[in-house]
């Protein structure tokens, strides 16, 4: 098992490598990719939010002066169901029908054909003479009129799975899942206070700043390579592969720095289309959507109705728990119920409950990933309930957590027993913190709640290069997105015991490293980290093997100590350590190039808990919440870099916040998001949030050799209920709904 | 024997049995068996993660288990 102690690099926050190269601008993002003859590609998007696709016409767009290329859902093949694997996004068919529309449009902003011309503005042109005839159908856009027996149906061949038998009619409620323990009466009887509620959170934007974009050029030989930005480029090529049906070997895909993705960048939207067009003009294709696009059409994170009852005896004990959760999958199926099923009680330990979910299709863009995908919502509906069951019996909320805390050993919902995790070492941290122990400031109210997310590990692969001069190549394909190179390199400098300066981490393409699932669940740091070590431990053998013939010992009588081979304990030999820039400069004479190199598939991904809490003010005049300070505490593991981890939990509160307070998607009764863009969805800003303030528990990841637990989810979940129950509060007016926008407070401050 | 538990959304592959015992020495060998018992079922599970003793793997091969061993399947999990 890992100890928590101290290293020489890990643990320590050097500047990010890539940072100056982002300040200056010289760093390539997914629009920055320019080709000599480059088209310009844009998506005509349907005005409906579900019809019917009787024709498509593209014939006048192509005849226009200056469009190289057109196609619509005809152009593509059909795409049998299937997993892409790892983070697919869902069925394959799915996502082949969401990135063009061929029968159906689904939601308002499905795409339905796409032009590539000589400028963006004839490409916009063209996309108007493009005739496309609709059958509108009723939109459907609420998740429990969805699921009424005679609603509308977005897909008549969806038979809600996972029922015992096949049902007689198809539904709007793709698959249903229970979890299940216990005797739920029993336990109900066995409480002393009993809270009920409904909780309704709309569908959010994982809000990125950088809209999606790509380049894509395919050569004389029908081979293609693809610039964009993408979590995982990878899973990138696997998905264009299948829905084009071209070989892996004849896709390349590069991926770009990366502006924020949040999940939201871990499936395809515009790459096929590229490449098709691409293919079809015989030129490069540019394609980047506008905002509009991106909030129309991608992401975003499922809207839900969670209904949770929750029975607790005068000690604070939980008795008893029962949840029903309905989420939005979309247009598709593959909403993070499941997800949201296992981790609502996921930080207690619960003898008696119940979750039931909904994955239910609607007349919304399809959903994708969002940081700890599935957890906020129905977490949210749990942390609030027990906010009102510690009022109820009047016991401090953080005691009422550690009362029912999970432990190492506690039998997780969802199935195993919990080995060492950090949930009642973060709860001990907050009840010491200052933040804490000081009074709530006067008009403000103080809100508290947990946060869990799973983690994962899954495939990785790095090669260590070792140059001619001692320093160092790590080579890896996980797209950083938060600072992974740094943490990639910092954990290289320890394991071989050499300057984290000497040490350069590249993230390859697909053709220059080997298979990285995507930059996901909280997983780079853990696996591909993972990984690294392995490829370095790889270099230290050869490097000792090396040293031996050179000394003309045996490979154990070597040993690699403080970054040079020296001979192991009671060899007795007169001899020089050798440096690695001594054994690569020999190189020639021992062997050529010094090349370590590792590939897994990462098991054991630590789960990561959290504790926040918060001062909010709420203006009764305007219905305005100010966040007056905010404490994130969670369970690192290991922080490789903990400036970054503190920035990941800092980001993830921000995210929650903003969720918790202002944003939404806003529908007018047509399907038609009213919102779709910054103007009016409203992200926070600098100015409306405090510094965020972080404390790092370690409790070490015994799968880690540095212990580490994944950190890049969990600091979203919580937000949402701390803002709840920090409202509560402040003005004793419980609000179950979010977000907790200005006319929702000021509608119940008035008792509406 | 090992104690093996099927999530809800797996018990239509197991003629509805929640929890089993089978003797394994791997994970390899419990699949092989299960697959015996149940036809079909490998191409479910083959989608599931499990838990072996607590320990998590999104896609097992050869890990031991145990005569004591607890081993659960559950849905993998993505994250964004």
């Amino acid at each position: 098992m890992a100890e928590a102690v101290d290293y020489r690099y890990v643990g320590t926050s050097p500047v990010r490598p890539d940072g100056v190269d982002k300040v200056t601008g010289r760093a390539q993002f997914g629009a920055d990719q320019n080709l000599p003859n480059m088209l310009h590609g844009r998506v005509l998007r349907s005005p409906h939010a579900h019809a019917r696709i009787k024709r498509v016409d593209l014939s006048k767009a192509l005849a226009m002066d200056g469009v190289r290329a057109a196609v619509s859902g005809a152009d593509f093949p059909a795409v049998e169901s299937g997993e892409i694997g790892g983070e697919g996004g869902g069925d394959v068919a799915d996502i082949a029908r969401n990135v063009m529309a061929r029968d159906k449009a689904l939601y308002h902003g499905h795409a339905v054909a796409a032009v590539a011309a000589t400028s963006v503005e004839i490409a916009e042109r063209a996309l108007e003479a493009i005739e496309v005839e609709y059958e509108a159908l009723p939109p459907v856009l609420d998740v429990l009129e969805a699921m009424a027996p005679d609603a509308t149906l977005l897909d008549e061949q969806c038979f809600t799975k996972n029922l015992p038998e096949k049902p007689d009619k198809p539904s709007n409620v793709a698959s249903v899942m229970t979890l299940a323990r216990g005797d739920l009466d029993a336990g109900f009887e066995q409480a002393d206070v009993v809270v009920e509620g409904e909780y309704r959170i709309p569908m959010a934007h994982q809000g990125y700043i950088e809209p999606h974009a790509c380049t894509a050029t395919v050569n004389e030989e029908g081979k293609a390579t693809v610039w964009c930005c993408t979590q995982g480029h990878f899973e990138f090529r696997a998905m264009t592969s299948k829905i084009l049906k071209w070989k892996i070997s004849d896709l390349k895909f590069v991926a770009s720095e990366i502006g924020g993705g949040f999940g939201g960048k871990t499936v395809v939207y515009l790459e096929p289309v590229a490449v098709l067009l691409s293919k079809h003009a015989g030129r490069p294709v540019k394609m980047v959507m506008s905002r509009e696009e991106v909030f129309r059409a991608t992401g975003p994170t499922s809207g839900s109705v969670c209904r949770v009852k929750v029975g607790a005896q005068s000690n604070g004990k939980i008795t008893a728990a029962k949840a029903w959760l309905a989420y939005e999958a979309g247009a598709f199926a593959g909403a993070p119920v499941m997800p949201g099923a296992m981790s609502i009680f996921a930080p207690y330990e619960i003898e008696n409950f119940l979750v039931e979910g909904h994955d239910v299709l609607v007349n919304k863009p399809k959903v994708a990933a969002y940081r700890a995908p599935g957890a906020p919502q129905a977490m949210h509906a749990f942390e609030v309930a027990l906010d009102d069951i510690a009022r109820q019996i009047g016991m401090d909320p953080l005691d009422l957590r550690l009362a029912n805390a999970a432990d190492e050993g506690t039998q997780a919902p969802y199935g195993p027993k919990f080995p060492a995790i950090g949930f009642k070492a973060c709860i001990e941290a907050a009840k010491k913190h200052p933040n804490y122990t000081k009074p709530v400031p006067e008009g403000a109210g103080r809100g508290v709640a947990a946060g869990f997310w799973f983690n994962i590990g899954m495939q990785s692969s790095a090669e260590v290069r070792i140059n001619e001069d001692g320093t160092v190549i790590v080579m890896e394909g996980s797209p950083d997105i938060g600072g992974s190179r740094a943490s990639m390199g910092l954990m290289a400098a320890e394991t071989l015991g050499v300057p984290y300066e000497q040490i350069k981490t590249y993230v390859g393409d697909t053709e220059s490293t080997g298979f990285c699932n995507v930059t996901g669940g909280s997983r780079t740091t853990f696996a591909t980290g993972l990984a690294v070590v392995q490829a370095c431990e790889d270099i230290i053998a050869q490097c000792k093997s090396r040293a031996a013939a050179t000394w003309g010992m045996d490979d154990d009588q070597v040993e690699w100590q403080d970054g040079q081979a020296i001979p192991a304990p009671g060899v007795n030999a007169d001899v020089k350590p050798l440096s690695l820039a001594d054994v690569a400069a020999s190189a020639p004479k021992t062997g050529g190039p010094i090349l370590g190199r590792a590939s897994l598939n990462a098991q054991g991904a630590g789960a990561s808990f959290a504790v926040n809490f918060g001062d909010l003010k709420v203006d009764p005049e305007t219905g305005a919440v100010e966040v007056l300070s905010f404490t994130g505490i969670q369970d690192a593991g290991k922080a490789i870099h903990p400036a970054y981890v503190e920035g990941q939990m800092q980001g993830g509160a921000a995210q929650g916040l903003g969720w918790a307070l202002n944003e939404e998607y806003i529908y007018d009764a047509n399907g038609v998001m009213e919102n779709a863009g910054f103007l009016d969805y409203r992200v926070p800003v600098a100015s409306d949030l405090p510094m965020i303030d972080t404390q790092i528990v370690e409790v070490p990841n015994p799968s880690h050799p540095y212990g580490v637990r994944g950190v890049g989810e969990t600091p979203i979940v919580a937000p949402l209920a701390v803002a709840s129950n920090a409202v509560r509060d402040a003005t004793g007016v419980r609000i179950n709904d979010l977000p907790l926008s200005p006319p929702r407070i000021l509608a119940a401050l008035s008792g509406e | 024997m090992a104690k093996v538990v099927f999530p809800d959304h797996l018990l239509v592959h197991t003629g509805g049995e929640r929890e089993i015992e089978v003797a394994a020495a791997n994970y390899r060998d419990l699949l092989v068996a299960l697959e015996e018992r149940w036809p079909g079922v490998r191409e479910p599970l083959n989608k599931a993660a499990v838990a072996i003793d607590g320990q998590i793997y999104q896609d097992a091969f050869l890990e031991p288990i145990g005569a004591d061993s607890e081993v659960f399947f559950m849905s993998r999990i993505e994250g964004g």
